[in-house]
């Protein structure tokens, strides 16, 4: 993987962001009184990007499937609540490195033992430390079982005494969440170029030759899982911030299944592709929601079709559009009439970002 | 402790374990066999659960409930691998997590739709509802013993089959190496369908005796799927004798957890199995 994308994927990004950007300029005059909301959930929505972003290095870059990135997304979450003073808000300056400093601490255990295992053993052990740190958080006294820990100030962001930032500005706090999301897109951007991530993609691609060729594997691999386990529990700390609590919910499985699910709706190893995928993800559960009470199964017909008919997922379609040609080999027509003569392996995509690998 | 509340505990957590054992056995023919990781197993515990609950009430009788029930679930078993599995098996196990969880949401709704929200009971069947006196205030239920009898009974056809008949060569040689069965002119098409379908049943089956010992609940399936997976990776993936041995050692845990360390409780059975990653990463008997 060469990780260089057509033109049109830096400037369709460019707009979006922009779009995003001057939000609270356009959003009074479109949506009026829902204005604020929608801002709210804007920023849920960055949150959630930096969140999939950050498994999208394990995930897409280094094949290592994950099913309990949501363990690290509520350590940071938890860190937070539970490092804040009552009475008081807590400064930045030591609470940012505290979570990542604990976040840092975990991954590198969980990752030291899970890196051990590979393929169905590796979805399957992430699955359970995040449900032990799930069942840990329900059941013990300290962390307020299944209702949580709830945070009465968000941090304050000080120097010398003078205000830099007010976090408790929900505008502030916005262009905050947006500006973290574009600094963590370029640092994995430019991780992935970087000689470190071209290792990644020969992990990823094969990783017996790497070894071969001298490469201590799951030392890259088990740094991978650490700065992927940072970034996640920087979004979890913001989302505590954003809702006022930190909860059970926000790392079980379930949590870690949706953030899999942005990542393959939005396009997995492009590291563009899961933001957008965490927006398409939220718009579209926000407008089952409002369809039916039973919006679950629309969520569930959704991922299995994205499963079946858009495997490279939105940033797929960006990178190479769909033409005729293209169309009449798609799975979906081979899963409608599976009749019809079956194509050959020359419609498999080449290996740019094809989806099937080793597992 | 004293030692018949002791011996009661180990009956609990010897028939726990042999419940997880039915339920973790098909998850590992499913994984080992068809390289498919299903994540709505537990799902179909729970559907199991809900049929005996409705069949039980509609036809009055629990025995003739199961005996509905199994084709039902092996039915939803068999769409569910024709539909959406068959494209699956060539693909990245992130595609089947993604689909399988997909699927989870589905039935869990589905299960909503048509039953509610509510926590039901299935009554223990009258045959079994007598108890067994152990001492003066400790005794166990018949119905128990039943479910340990039928798990037992049923580990052992399972043992049997992949021991001694020619289905269980295959199985066994299946899980080794797909590629060199096939190429040994074995259907191996038929063969998924057919371990799908065992599996499905076992799962479902496991759901229906359990009905009369646990409350249905929506998401029942989600706990359990969580805990058979660490009975997989304990045991190792593919091993039936792992998924026997790895079923008891987590039911006893759970089981004594509960009652020696309660604070720690939903915490052991994972901290085996760290330490279970640290000697053996690919389980214990693979």
């Amino acid at each position: 993987m060469l990780h260089t994308y057509p033109k049109r994927v830096v400037v369709i990004m460019l707009v979006l962001t922009a779009v995003v950007a001057v939000f609270p300029l356009w959003g009074p005059a479109v949506f009026g009184a829902q204005s604020d909301f929608l801002m709210e959930k804007l920023t849920l929505m960055l949150i959630l990007a930096l969140f999939a972003m950050s498994l999208d290095l394990l995930v897409g870059i280094v094949g290592l499937v994950s099913l309990g990135h949501a363990l690290f997304f509520g350590l940071g979450a938890y860190t937070l609540a539970l490092a804040s003073p009552d009475f008081s808000p807590a400064a930045i300056w030591w609470m940012v490195p505290l979570v990542m400093l604990v976040s840092a601490l975990a991954a590198l255990v969980v990752g030291f033992l899970v890196i051990r295992t590979r393929g169905i053993f590796f979805i399957m052990t992430t699955l359970a430390f995040g449900q032990m740190l799930y069942y840990f958080v329900n059941t013990s006294r300290h962390t307020g079982g299944t209702d949580g820990v709830f945070i009465m100030f968000r941090p304050s962001v000080e120097l010398g005494g003078a205000v830099l930032l007010d976090l408790d500005n929900p505008l502030t706090f916005f262009y905050l969440c947006l500006a973290l999301v574009v600094v963590g897109y370029l640092f994995l951007r430019w991780l992935t170029r970087s000689f470190y991530g071209q290792v990644l993609d020969g992990i990823h691609d094969n990783e017996h030759r790497m070894e071969a060729l001298g490469y201590a594997t799951s030392h890259y691999k088990l740094v991978a899982f650490v700065i992927s386990g940072v970034m996640a529990s920087i979004a979890g700390m913001l989302a505590a911030m954003q809702y006022g609590f930190a909860n059970p919910a926000q790392l079980g499985w379930h949590a870690s299944g949706e953030v899999l699910m942005m990542l393959i709706l939005g396009g997995m190893g492009t590291i563009f592709g899961p933001i957008l995928g965490a927006f398409a993800y939220e718009i579209l559960q926000h407008t089952f929601e409002h369809l039916t009470p039973h919006w679950p199964i629309l969520m569930g017909l959704t991922i299995i079709l994205a499963v079946l008919i858009l495997p490279r997922g939105i940033a797929g379609l960006i990178i190479d559009p769909p033409s005729r040609a293209r169309l009449a080999k798609s799975p979906l027509l081979r899963w409608l009439k599976p009749g019809q003569a079956a194509p050959t392996s020359e419609a498999v995509k080449p290996a740019a970002s094809a989806p099937s690998r080793e597992g | 402790m004293d030692l018949a509340f002791f011996g009661v505990q180990l009956l609990n957590g010897l028939q726990y374990g042999l419940l997880l054992f039915l339920i973790a056995s098909g998850l590992t023919l499913i994984f080992g066999i068809m390289g498919i990781i299903n994540l709505a197993h537990g799902a179909m515990y729970m559907i199991g659960a809900y049929l005996v609950y409705d069949l039980t009430f509609r036809l009055g009788n629990f025995w003739l409930a199961i005996l509905v029930a199994i084709p039902v679930a092996v039915a939803l078993g068999l769409l569910i691998e024709r539909l959406f599995l068959d494209t699956l098996y060539k693909r990245d196990h992130l595609y089947q997590v993604l689909l399988t969880f997909g699927l989870i949401l589905v039935l869990n709704e589905m299960q909503r739709i048509i039953w509610g929200g509510d926590v039901h009971s299935v009554p223990v069947p009258e045959l079994f509802s007598g108890r067994i006196r152990l001492t003066d205030n400790l005794q166990y239920s018949h119905y128990r013993l039943f479910v340990m009898g039928v798990c037992l009974a049923l580990a052992g056809v399972i043992y049997w089959v992949i021991r001694h008949t020619r289905l269980g060569i295959i199985i066994r040689a299946g899980a080794v190496n797909r590629d060199m069965v096939e190429g040994l002119g074995i259907n191996v098409r038929t063969l998924f369908t057919l371990i799908f379908s065992v599996g499905v049943a076992l799962t479902a089956f496991a759901g229906m005796i359990a009905a009369p010992l646990t409350s249905i609940a929506p998401g029942m399936g989600d706990s359990i799927l969580i805990t058979c997976f660490v009975v997989v990776v304990i045991g190792g993936i593919g091993s039936i004798k792992g998924a026997f041995w790895g079923a008891i050692l987590i039911g006893m845990a759970e089981t004594f957890g509960a009652v020696l360390i309660p604070s720690l409780a939903s915490m052991v059975i994972y901290l085996i199995m760290a330490a279970v990653l640290l000697v053996k990463p690919r389980g214990l008997f693979a």
